[in-house]
Parts: C-alpha cells; structure tokens; sequence
C-alpha cells in the first residue's frame, strides 16, 4: 500500500487567487529554506574536501605526527582511536544486548521494571557529552586507578553509546514475527535455543544498525575524551597508555598548534569519510541481510 | 491464537526447568540492571564529586561571587557561574530559534514540494550531516566562520559564531523528528484537507503541521537538549571569556566550554566547582528529556 | 455407513463416557478435556469444554470465527502459556500426561504433542536445518540418525523427491505448500503421538491446500489428528469425528460432537443444523 500523501496534487487547480498566492509564497520559502540549508552543508563538505584531499596518501595514514602534528601523519591516533572504539564496542555489546532481550523478550510492555529501565536509558542517552568525561574522569581515572588511558576513554564511550545500541536492538527483536517464538516452543525448543537460533540471527539487521549507530557515536566523540584518554599522541603500548583520538586530533591542531591547520583538515576529512563508508557498509549489508530472511 | 498479541518465550508460566535457561535470565538480568542503574550510578557519581564545593562554597556564592577565578580555592577564589549559565542559555536559545523552523522547513519540503528522488538524496544529506562529529563543525566554524564576522565586527570568535554552528550541528535533529511526525500524520486527514478544497499550504498549515505537532516539539526538545550539552562546537567559535555578553558579536564561555578548558588543570575545590556545573547540565538536560517523552506519550494516549 | 450412530449434544453438565463408542470403530481415548476454559485476562476465549477424542483418528474443530477453536488447540500443548495473562482452568490429560499439572514437563509434552499452524512457519534456516534443529534440542546428535530421520520424514510428506538434491538451500525459498509439508516433517521428526493442526490449508493455493489436505488424512491410523477447519467440505473429507464450537455470550462453547456423518447429516442442535446447511447451501 501507498502510505506517502499525493501532496503534490493539493495545488493546482482552481482555488481562490488568494490561497494561490499563499501557496506559492508557501512554497518559495520552503525552497529557499531547503536550497540554503543544503547550501551550507555543500560548502562545509566541500571545504572539507578542498583543503583536506591534498594531504591525503597512504603515508598520512600510517606515519606518525611530527612538529606537533604540523608535518607527518595520523597513524598512531588511527590506532588509538581503533583500540578505544574496540573497547568501547566490546563492553556495551554484551550489556546492550543482554539488557534489549530482556527489554523485548522477557518483560512485558506494562511491566514497571522494563519502564524503569527504559526510561533512565532514555535520560542516559540525553546525558551531554561532556558529563560523561566528567563521570568518566571521576571514575575510571581516578577511583578506578585507569589514569589518562585508551582503557578509561574506551569504558567512558562503552556508557555514552549502550542507549542506542540497545534501542536498536529491542527494536529489532520486535520486529522477528511471533511466528519463530510459536514454532519453535511448539517443537518443544528451549528459550536458550529459541532466542540463539532463531530470534537473533533475525534481529541482525537491528543489531547492525545499533552497532554502526554506536560506532559513529563514539567515533565522533571529543568531549567524553579530553580528560580521560588523553592527549598523548605517540603510538600507545598498551591500553593502559594514553591515546589520543582522531576527534581530539582536530581539535587540538585547530585550537593548539598554529599552523595545524592543513592536517586538521586531512583528519577531519579521514574521520567524515569513515563515518560515510560505514554508514554506506551498514544500509548495504543491512538490505542485504533483509533480502535474505524474506526471499531467498 | 491470536497471533496479533504479544507472545514471549519467558511468560510460559512452567518453571525454569533447565538451568540454561536460568542461568539465561539472570545474566540478562543483570545486563538490565547495570543498563538502568547506570544513569542514577553516573548522577551520584557527580554529585558526589560536587558536593565539597556546594558546601564550602555553597550554591549563594556560585550566584553572587564578583567572579570566575576559582585557582584560589573555596577561601580566595570566586566562583560565580552566572557568566557561563547565559552563555549557555543564550547559545542553546539562538540555536533553536534558528534551528527549529529551519528543520520544519526542511522536513515540509521533504515531505510535500520535494520530488520523490530529490526527496530520497534530501534525507540522505540530513543524515549523514546528523552523524558529522561536533568537532568537524567546531573546526569549520573556527576557520571559516569566525574570520568571516570578524571583517564586520571583530573578534569574531562570538555569541553569533556560537549560535550559527549549533544550529548546523542541531538542525539535522529538527529536521529528523519534524520528518518522521509528518510522516506519521494519516492519509486520511490530509485527503479530508483535499476533498474540503484546501490548497497545498492550507493543508499544511491546518493540518499536517498541527496533527504532528507534538512529534515537531518532542523533536525541538531533544534538540535544545543536544545543544545545552554541546561541547566541542561551541568552545571552538565561541571565544570563551568569561562575561555577559552585551552583544551578538562579544565572546561568551559555555558551562561545557568552562569544564572542557579548566578541567585539565582545575585541583580541588576548582575541580568540585567543574563538577558543580556538570550537575547543572545533567539537571537541565534529564528534565528536558522527561518533558519530551512526557509530550510524545500526552499524544499516544490522547 | 453407520446411520444409527447418533451425536451428542453437550450440556454444561455433560460428562461423555470413558470411551468413545458411539463411533463405527471404537477406540480408546487419547485426548480427555474437562470443564476446559481459556481466559485471557478477563475476557473468556472458551468456557467449559468436555470433549474426548479417540485414538489415531481426526478430529474436526468447526465452527465461526472467534469461537475458541484456535485457543482450544493451543490450550492442548499448553502454547497458550506464551500468551501474558492468559489462564487454562480445567483438565487436560492426553494419554498419561496431566497436561495441566505445574509440574508437567513441557517440553516433554510438546514432543509428544506436534502443531502445524496457519501461516506455515518455517524458520529463516535451510530446510535441513529446520528439521536438525528440534532433533539436537531434543538429544538427538548422530548425524547418520539425523540424515535418516530428516530423509523418513520428507518422504513421509512427499517433499523428498522435490527438494533432495538442495537440503542446504533456504527453507524460506520454498513454495507456500512446500512450506507447509515442512513444518510437517518438521513436526513428524519428533515421532509425536498426537498433531494438532490450525487451519493448516487456508493460506495455501487450492493446489497446495489439496496435497496438504491428502497428506493429513493419510496421518489417519498412525497419530492422533485434531484439526481446527473453516472448511467444511473439508471436514467432512478427512474427518473422523467433529466437534462444533460457537460463540455464546461472548464466549467459545462446545455445541455438539460425534462422528463426521451424524454432525453433519442429523444435527442434533439447530445451531449446529443451521451452520452445517448455511456452510453447504
């Protein structure tokens, strides 16, 4: 069925001169307003390109920064940012998805402690950014004894993107038909069976897009980093090291460093594109993985 | 059986018979509760770290002091927040007068003037503009748009500066919730619209817009959300000095700005004090997302 | 044919004998309800059923929409327990088992008590799998006993021919029907005793819907078959013995049951008079 309204068959015709020409002033400012903010956005993107295209090369991925981060490249901030997100991803993916099953599964809608849950999830996931490094500092820095460390940095994110891991994935254990639960308990199947073999595997696409949510959370998080992975920009040993961010990178060269100019913008232009390639990875393989269950 | 109610496999009333099946339920319990206590874990942690400073210091001085030089401690130093609190206000308002019609805008051209295609590339824009790290645009902000105000009025680095760049950061926000609430406005009511001979506007404006009012506002809030929190944006253009600002073109410093910058350095009773207003920001912001759901389910039920 | 056999009208009070032997063949009951009632919160699906159903024969559910048919069946392997809120008051005991004892192992009842549903539901795995996956749950893990099973049981619903050569494909790529004979072999592999069927043919085309109506009446003499039907000339094809449900005061009861001939040719209740002669003129 055809949900999307025939808007476009609400003008013409013969209405009173007057709301025609309401209607075209109506519909002039929404142009204008639309081509303005997509305006914008271009030059932003283009900028981004122009003034970050050129530094690009193999060699400033994988070299490490000189003359604080004027000259060379990002290839030990590539890898801190890697370890932190692994982290990050590593800790709330259990959590998240332990915590979505029973959301979706075991309570029911009514239930107080799935409302409980549901609704501090929602204010965690409001929570500004850079209370989550206060907390973070708080906690894992110094109660904890993590000091400035891609460990510390990585648990921080692991709090900041466990909402949207989890709303994703509740929703995509809602949407597995109630056929598989019925088939399956009625071939006499265990919950653990019910839930790994068949409820699952179906809510993939859901678990997809929370992981690829997620992973661009925290990907492009600074603030939640400054004071508690750090700043240090060598190449980290372990992750009890400092670790510095490709965001924090940007940040830093364009506040710090005079002259930082230039490779702030390589690495803003890394970081956007590698938000775009998993965006892209994601719808693709989430299609991919739809098309399976239904058709083939 | 109905198959259109909700079945679980955990309501069957027969006891956990295998221990699988128990160890099951209770590790995901646990996964819940660490979820959910999460937020209360993160709030007590703060306030915990504020405290000292909300009783040597006390929340009167935080009002009234002369100003922000918190190097001094409880005894030598001032404290006075109120410099920070509008400029978080006076960013965070600017933004969502701009950023709020905007997205209504750009969500009623998505969904009414915009070709089907056009339409599809349009969302697609606004979602990959949502996802763009809040550095990107700080860092934009800061060589482009601040040299630009400061040829008209310098610094540059400003309250205007700030407002601009939280609205390009909130806008895809707006523009998301506003698209999604017209998109769930019935058929019917826009049809009813057509067949009473309302144009495309007045259907719109009588209509649609009114029918997914509640959607647009849930929207707006979590968007001022968003920006009361932001960081990185608005300590990059916005200058950070710590005064009222008399005018659009004067520097101001955020509450989120003022952490970021004094954390690294800030002992004691300073540290207390960062935390203080990292309370502040939590406060505002979780009564801003109860308001919102509190929106969002006035009009599920009614 | 057996003319003299009469069926019988079920009072609220009405308890039948031990044995079915108003029946041509007699035999030995296998499903006993008593005083059965499924309530889903507070609103009654069905009140007060009696209904025993004899041995390695089918038996017909009939009757409108939303009499409790469906929730009579479900209520049998006790599937009705995933339902929140929904409670069962009364007696169950198919064979031995006391289905509704809280201590009754479910699991063990479900093996023993198969389903085929409406809408075919086969799991989005390969059609190998969808037969492999119950057996392992239930201790079965040799794979040449698996292979065996999984090549008996397709045979048994004729799919063996069709799709032996692509057991790994996906069960989902199936034709609706084919689907169907599936979740039967599905179920078959579990050598239940008894196999409950929900409308197993409505979604099918009238072909499909025709193979999967042969193959359950070929269950006849070897499971006990009860099958919930809107299709009356159905009914009176493959079953034994009918039972007809209707709704009365806002609740499923059971009218009358008996044998497939007298049902439908000396209705005893004009209700059930009415609805078998609407249903055929």
């Amino acid at each position: 069925m055809d949900r999307s309204i025939p808007w476009a068959a609400l003008s013409g015709g013969r209405s009173s001169t007057s709301s025609r020409s309401a209607d075209r002033l109506a519909a002039t400012c929404v142009w204008i307003a639309a081509a303005a903010v997509s305006a914008v956005f271009f030059w932003l993107l283009s900028d981004l390109v122009r003034h970050g295209a050129g530094q690009l090369s193999w060699s400033f991925l994988v070299d490490a920064p000189s003359n604080a981060g004027r000259a060379g490249g990002i290839g030990p901030i590539v890898l801190s940012t890697a370890w932190i997100l692994a982290i990050a991803l590593g800790v709330s993916l259990p959590v998240g998805l332990g915590t979505a099953v029973l959301l979706a599964e075991v309570t029911s809608p009514e239930a107080i402690f799935g409302r409980l849950v549901r609704r501090s999830l929602d204010v965690l996931a409001g929570v500004p950014s850079i209370v989550f490094g206060l907390f973070g500092n708080a906690f894992f820095c110094v109660t904890l004894g993590l000091g400035f460390s891609i460990l510390a940095g990585g648990l921080t994110l692991a709090c900041m993107v466990l909402p949207i891991l989890i709303r994703s994935t509740e929703e995509g254990l809602r949407a597995v038909p109630a056929e598989y639960r019925l088939g399956g308990a009625a071939l006499g199947l265990g919950r653990f069976t019910i839930l790994t073999r068949l409820l699952l595997p179906a809510a993939t696409p859901g678990l997809v897009a929370g992981v690829v949510l997620g992973f661009g959370r925290a990907i492009a998080e600074t603030a939640a980093l400054i004071f508690t992975s750090g700043y240090v920009d060598r190449r980290p040993e372990s992750v009890f090291d400092s670790g510095r961010a490709l965001s924090i990178h940007i940040y830093d060269l364009a506040i710090n460093i005079p002259g930082g100019e230039r490779n702030a913008y390589a690495t803003a232009l890394v970081l956007v594109m590698i938000l775009l390639l998993t965006n892209s990875v994601a719808s693709w393989l989430g299609q991919r993985l739809r098309g399976q269950h239904l058709h083939s | 059986m109905p198959a259109h109610r909700p079945f679980t496999i955990w309501s069957e009333s027969y006891r956990l018979s295998r221990r699988v099946d128990w160890l099951l339920l209770w590790s995901l319990r646990l996964s819940a509760i660490v979820s959910g206590a999460l937020v209360l874990f993160i709030t007590i942690f703060v306030v915990a770290e504020a405290w000292p400073a909300l009783r040597n210091i006390g929340v009167w001085r935080f009002l009234n002091d002369a100003s922000w030089y918190p190097s001094g401690g409880a005894d030598g130093g001032t404290f006075n927040l109120v410099p920070m609190f509008v400029g978080t206000l006076l960013t965070t308002a600017g933004a969502i007068l701009l950023a709020a019609p905007l997205g209504v805008l750009a969500a009623i051209f998505r969904q009414a003037y915009a070709p089907p295609g056009v339409g599809r590339v349009y969302r697609w824009l606004i979602e990959l503009l949502a996802g763009i790290p809040s550095v990107v645009y700080g860092f934009w902000g800061l060589v482009v748009l601040v040299p630009m105000i400061a040829r008209f009025e310098p610094p540059g680095a400003s309250l205007l500066a700030g407002i601009l760049i939280l609205t390009l950061m909130i806008l895809p926000t707006t523009a998301l919730a506003s698209d999604a609430a017209l998109e769930s406005v019935p058929r019917r009511y826009v049809e009813g619209a057509a067949a009473l001979g309302l144009g495309r506007w007045a259907a719109l404006h009588c209509v649609a817009l009114p029918a997914a009012g509640s959607g647009i506002a849930t929207g707006v809030l979590l968007a001022t959300g968003r920006a009361l929190g932001e960081t990185m944006a608005v300590l990059m253009v916005c200058g950070n000095v710590v005064a009222v600002p008399a005018s659009l073109f004067d520097p101001v410093r955020t509450l989120t700005a003022n952490i970021a910058l004094e954390m690294a350095y800030a002992l004691e009773d300073h540290r207390s004090a960062l935390f203080v207003s990292g309370l502040l920001l939590l406060l505002m912001v979780s009564a801003l997302v109860l308001a919102a759901e509190a929106v969002d389910r006035r009009q599920t039920v009614g | 044919m057996t003319t003299t056999v009469s069926s019988r009208i079920v009072s609220s009070r009405g308890v039948p004998s031990a044995a079915v032997s108003d029946g041509a063949l007699a035999r030995p009951v296998e499903i006993r309800t008593r005083s059965l009632s499924l309530i889903y919160g507070r609103k009654p699906a069905f009140l007060d059923v009696s209904l025993d159903v004899p041995r390695h024969g089918i038996t017909a559910l009939i009757g409108p929409s939303g009499c409790g048919k469906s929730s009579f069946l479900a209520s049998l392997n006790r599937l009705s327990d995933l339902l929140p809120g929904c409670r069962v008051e009364g007696e169950i005991h198919i064979g031995e088992i006391d289905v509704l004892d809280p201590a009754t192992d479910v699991v063990a009842l479900r093996r023993r008590v198969g389903m085929i549903f409406q809408k075919p539901n086969p799991f989005p795995l390969s059609i190998r799998r969808n037969i492999e996956l119950p057996l392992k749950e239930h201790g079965i893990r040799q794979r040449a006993e698996i292979d065996a099973i999984v090549e008996r049981t397709l045979t048994e619903v004729g799919l063996w021919p069709e799709v032996s050569d692509r057991l790994g494909s996906p069960a989902l790529a199936l034709s609706g029907g084919q689907q169907q004979r599936l979740c039967l072999a599905r179920a078959l592999a579990l050598t239940p005793e008894v196999i409950l069927l929900d409308e197993p043919c409505s979604a099918l085309d009238p072909i499909s819907s025709g193979v999967v109506e042969d193959l359950i009446a070929s269950l006849r003499g070897r499971y006990t078959v009860v099958i919930v039907t809107h299709n009356l000339a159905q009914a009176r094809r493959i079953a034994d013995r009918v039972a007809f449900f209707w709704l009365r005061d806002g609740a499923g009861r059971l009218i009358e049951e008996g044998p497939v001939d007298a049902v439908f040719d000396h209705p005893r209740d004009e209700l059930t008079a009415a609805y078998v002669r609407g249903a055929r003129g």
